[in-house]
């Protein structure tokens, strides 16, 4: 398996990786990334190439190691990244200011863009709080924080278009938007929040949680296509499925990780694929491609695991239209789960996939890319 | 006092010291803090203080990104190590841990090659210098490492020893493949005046092949020397090697070895090649001729390449236990009173020696970083080594030298994460170290505390727990977010400070009268026993949430149970007693009878306890506010008796 990858040590422990988005037009596979380190005394966002322009054999390509291209200070730690479009990408910084930076490809530059200062503080000690989460959508910009606070912003604006103060009394970690007007928020009391911004006040639409337990939450995403199907990871290191059109409760729960869930991806154009990484060091791929009709249940990968599903008996009227990850038997379960770094030792923070291509960063101060995911 | 191997280095700090200031100074885990100050030996005042202080670092190689590759590799390698010798002790065991030494020299070699690239592109002389001194630290370092890992890892007896040796010098001493480039780049390269140093340079380190591949260009290009190279390759053709698959017998190589040895020593008796001084040489060589040998020290460079060449010509079965006297000899040979023997040099005379801990010894000493010593030492641990060799300290020393190492990994901010493994295999002080470095890593975001505990939680560091849990707590306190100073101290169980929290949530709702952050306190679940009064506080919105949704029997018995469970604080009581009037206002009677009469006891009991405990004058001041209170809940609570003595009655009819 990790022969699939290249790795380059970089010298910094990375917080995130993204792939930078293709053009729809375009059937390009995406080869530029960008990763942003933590805890250093200074930290950096770096743009990356994974393929050798000049590179003949596709042999080679993939085993090219990834160049930098670029990279600028950050003040702070890079707690969150997500390319804006093409060529600006927005991090969210433990200082609490919220960045937007250019990247110019004509000489392989980065510079400041746009710089929300103390998005995040603290209102009763006026200190400055992580932001700990970003999500965009051009030109709409989320941020949320330890403070609590959700922040919307708009790419060409300095100002900041909404605050919801006092959104959640505890930090919250991740941030997704459901729709073009709804986010989803996840925070450290094992909440699922459910926000719509037109709405007027500090309340959210709807409140999710896993009745009895109190595990906080740290990564969510939504699915592609059917946007009511959402994963969530949490500190145990467990996979749940929400349906939030139905109940309140998670529809499915697996046992996954040892360790925090930092991260968890829907494939973007392929849904029925999953991936997610965690403090154990481990990434993981989960299909649940296979026949369904098979009612075999193959262990992948070197890591032991067991499943428990409480799932809410569901019953879909549309079968065929179904969402695999809702629709799952737990008593014939037909995912197949593969740890794909399984000699990585300190956590994997981040992940990002896109077509055959994934990328991850570690702790170990290692970047791992691989351009042929499936094969 | 112990005898001091060395005098420790003067390390001057510009600035510090002068106009006969005293040097006060500080350490930290990595690092010496030093400031000037005046020790007076009476009175206390003190003189001009000297506004600078200094922060002096031991180690300077922790903060070259080069080298973090180093130290993020070699962990995961250490990692593995550990990990495969709880798993399997026994068979291949040594295959896998030369495999391992070989990791660690290869990681040894990609920073060199790094160092190396960065070294060429940079312009700045002062960079230059610093990179080129750290190449030949890594150098050493790996230098002297795969000796170790060919005396100590592979223990090769006699015969494969020495094959092993010339590998090692082939991959070390490279001045011959510079010259052979040169030599054949020219247009005539027979002509060019280092041609024989190619010849012979090759001979030296035993690559025959190579050598026959440059005489065959001088046999092709003249004529006259054309039978004398033919005889000279026929030499080195038949030269006998032992070959690693181990076919032959140690005797039966000798015998062989002796043969040719004759043939060769013949051949210069009968003076074959005394028209041509170069082959000459180069036959000299082959009957280990150790003066001429030594003459051509300008291709070697190293005694130790003299060495080996000495050893293959003369001793090709040399046995391990002999090598150090022909080490000391060949030094002594090489150097020959011109120079003093560097610390390299002490060092590999050491290995050659077999004597562990002096290579230990002198490599503290010569670098600054612990890391080539620890991973060295370990690795030879695992060897076994140490007990095989009377050394029985061995396992105290990798200790030791890994804690240290560990240490300094966590005197950096970012490497501290690549400690922690070190530290779990020192069985004997690993644990301690790690608590107290733990409780040291400062904590910025919620993240990295998040990333700490669970570096506790896996160890069982119970007490690292709750500090990391209190300090987060306190953090958000101060930045007054109550709601995450609950969840973590509800994380750290920590009763008292959640009582302290709880408490300023009542503070809060009893100042606005409404409670803030519900999402919290409605989801607190079974985690609301950790404390009293984080029960009250759960149970009192529960109150508030019932009133809400117009449960208002249920609301009714949870508020006097709260009283007569004694769960709410009393200074509370007269909150809880208000909070009734209304359910006492309401049409239908809400409270029975006999709840009604514990309702009143509650508000007698609490009127005493304030007798007792204020003064007359303080209740005067008081009065106003609070009776109009207390005489309207006393009202109410009569007419609720009444009207539940006249219902309850009127039921039982």
């Amino acid at each position: 398996m990790d022969d699939k990858f290249a790795a380059k040590f970089v010298s910094h422990k990375i917080s995130r990786t993204r792939w930078r988005p293709v053009s729809a037009s375009s059937l390009q596979q995406p080869d530029v990334f960008a990763t942003g380190s933590w805890d250093n005394e200074e930290n950096k966002v770096c743009v990356w190439a994974t393929s050798d322009f000049g590179a003949i054999s596709l042999e080679e390509e993939y085993q090219g190691d990834p160049k930098q291209l670029c990279d600028i200070r950050h003040i702070g730690d890079v707690m969150d990244m997500q390319f804006l479009d093409q060529e600006r990408i927005v991090t969210a910084s433990s200082t609490g200011t919220v960045t937007i930076f250019r990247h110019h490809e004509n000489n392989q530059t980065l510079s400041v863009n746009q710089k929300w200062e103390q998005a995040h503080y603290h209102v009763g000690s006026n200190m400055r709080a992580p932001c700990t989460g970003i999500v965009c959508s051009s030109p709409e910009i989320v941020s949320v924080g330890e403070d609590g606070r959700i922040n919307c912003f708009r790419a060409e604006s300095r100002d900041v278009v909404r605050t919801i103060d006092d959104a959640d009394s505890s930090t919250m970690h991740g941030v997704t938007f459901l729709r073009t007007t709804e986010i989803l928020t996840v925070n450290s009391v094992g909440q699922l929040k459910l926000w719509d911004l037109r709405k007027q006040g500090n309340d959210p639409t709807q409140i999710f949680s896993v009745t009895g337990e109190r595990v906080p939450l740290h990564c969510v995403d939504r699915h592609p296509n059917q946007q009511h199907v959402v994963a969530t990871g949490g500190q145990d290191g467990m996979l749940c499925i929400w349906d939030v059109r139905h109940g309140k409760m998670p529809m499915s729960l697996l046992n996954a990780h040892k360790a925090e869930m930092w991260e968890v991806h829907f494939h973007p154009s392929n849904p029925d694929h999953l991936f997610t990484c965690s403090e154990d060091g481990s990434l993981w791929h989960w299909d649940a491609s296979a026949d369904t009709e098979k009612p075999t249940f193959i262990i992948g990968g070197r890591s032991t695991f067991n499943i428990s599903r409480s799932s809410i008996a569901h019953t879909n009227a549309n079968q065929s239209l179904a969402c695999v990850w809702l629709s799952t038997d737990p008593t014939k379960g037909h995912l197949e789960i593969t740890n794909l770094l399984p000699s990585s030792t300190l956590s994997v923070n981040s992940l990002d996939v896109l077509g055959q291509n994934l990328v991850c960063g570690t702790d170990a101060e290692a970047i791992y890319v691989t351009r042929r995911l499936f094969s | 006092m112990e005898e001091l191997d060395v005098d420790p280095a003067e390390t001057p700090i510009p600035g510090l010291g002068q106009q006969n200031r005293h040097i006060g100074f500080s350490w930290g885990p990595g690092d010496l803090l030093l400031y000037e100050t005046l020790y007076q030996k009476q009175g206390s005042e003190t003189a001009a203080r000297c506004p600078f202080m200094y922060l002096v670092r031991s180690d300077e190689d922790i903060y070259s990104p080069v080298l973090r590759k180093l130290f993020n590799e070699s962990h995961s390698i250490f990692v593995g190590l550990q990990k495969s010798a709880e798993e399997n002790a026994g068979k291949s065991r040594k295959a896998q841990l030369v495999q391992v030494s070989r990791n660690y020299r290869s990681v040894l070699r990609a920073c060199m090659e790094e160092m190396h690239a960065l070294s060429e592109s940079t312009r700045e002389p002062s960079q230059n210098t610093k990179y080129i001194s750290q190449i030949s630290i890594l150098s050493a370092m790996e230098l002297s490492w795969n000796l170790c890992e060919i005396l100590f890892i592979e223990s090769a007896p006699a015969g494969p020893l020495l094959i092993l040796l010339l590998d090692w010098v082939r991959l070390h001493v490279c001045e011959v493949d510079n010259i052979v480039q040169d030599v054949l780049r020219s247009e005539r390269p027979t002509e060019h005046e280092k041609f024989w140093d190619g010849v012979t340079g090759y001979v030296l380190q035993g690559r025959m092949n190579e050598a026959r591949q440059l005489l065959a260009k001088e046999a092709s290009s003249s004529v006259s020397a054309r039978s004398m190279c033919r005889v000279l390759d026929d030499l080195l053709k038949k030269m006998p090697m032992l070959n690693t698959a181990g076919t032959q017998t140690l005797t039966e190589f000798e015998l062989k070895w002796q043969h040719w040895r004759e043939e060769c020593e013949r051949h210069l008796q009968n003076g074959t090649f005394s028209s041509n001084p170069h082959m000459e040489v180069v036959c000299r060589v082959l009957v280990g001729d150790e003066e001429v040998i030594l003459e051509k020290r300008d291709l070697m460079t190293t005694w130790y390449h003299f060495l080996v060449s000495r050893l293959l010509f003369k001793h090709p079965t040399v046995k391990p236990t002999e090598l150090h006297f022909y080490a000391q000899s060949s030094l002594d040979m090489f150097l020959a009173g011109n120079s003093s023997p560097e610390p390299l040099d002490n060092i590999l005379l050491a290995a050659f020696e077999f004597d562990i801990h002096q290579v230990i010894k002198e490599f503290s000493i010569v670098s600054s970083n612990w890391w080539f010593v620890a991973h060295l030492t370990d690795l030879l641990d695992h060897c076994q080594l140490f007990q095989a060799h009377n050394l029985y300290f061995g396992a105290n020393m990798r200790e030791f030298l890994l804690l240290d190492y560990a240490s300094g990994l966590f005197s950096h901010h970012s490497l501290w994460q690549l400690g922690v493994d070190y530290f779990d295999y020192c069985p004997n002080l690993g644990h301690v170290y790690l608590e107290l470095h733990m409780e040291r890593v400062p904590l910025n975001t919620e993240k990295k505390a998040l990333k700490a505990l669970r570096i506790c939680e896996k160890r069982q560091m119970t007490e690292q727990v709750r500090s990391i849990c209190k300090t987060m707590a306190m953090q958000s306190l101060c930045n007054g977010r109550l709601g995450s100073a609950l969840s973590w101290s509800i994380r750290a169980k920590d009763a008292a400070f959640a009582t302290l929290i709880s408490d300023r949530f009542l503070k809060e709702y009893s100042e606005r009268g409404n409670f803030t952050d519900l999402d919290l306190i409605d989801n607190l679940g079974s985690a609301m026993l950790l404390s009293d009064r984080l029960t009250f506080l759960g149970k009192y919105r529960e109150f508030h949430r019932m009133y809400s949704q117009e449960q208002f029997s249920e609301a009714a018995s949870l508020l006097l149970s709260l009283m007569t469970a004694r769960i709410a604080p009393c200074s509370f009581w007269l909150t809880l007693l208000l909070d009734a009037l209304p359910l006492l206002e309401q049409k239908q009677v809400i409270f029975s009878a006999e709840q009604t009469y514990e309702l009143m006891r509650c508000l007698e009991d609490r009127m005493a306890a304030k007798l007792d405990s204020t003064s007359p004058d303080e209740i005067q001041k008081q009065d106003s506010v609070d009776s109009t209170k207390i005489e309207m809940l006393r009202l109410a609570l009569a007419r609720n008796l009444a009207r539940a003595i006249v219902t309850e009655g009127a039921l039982q009819e």
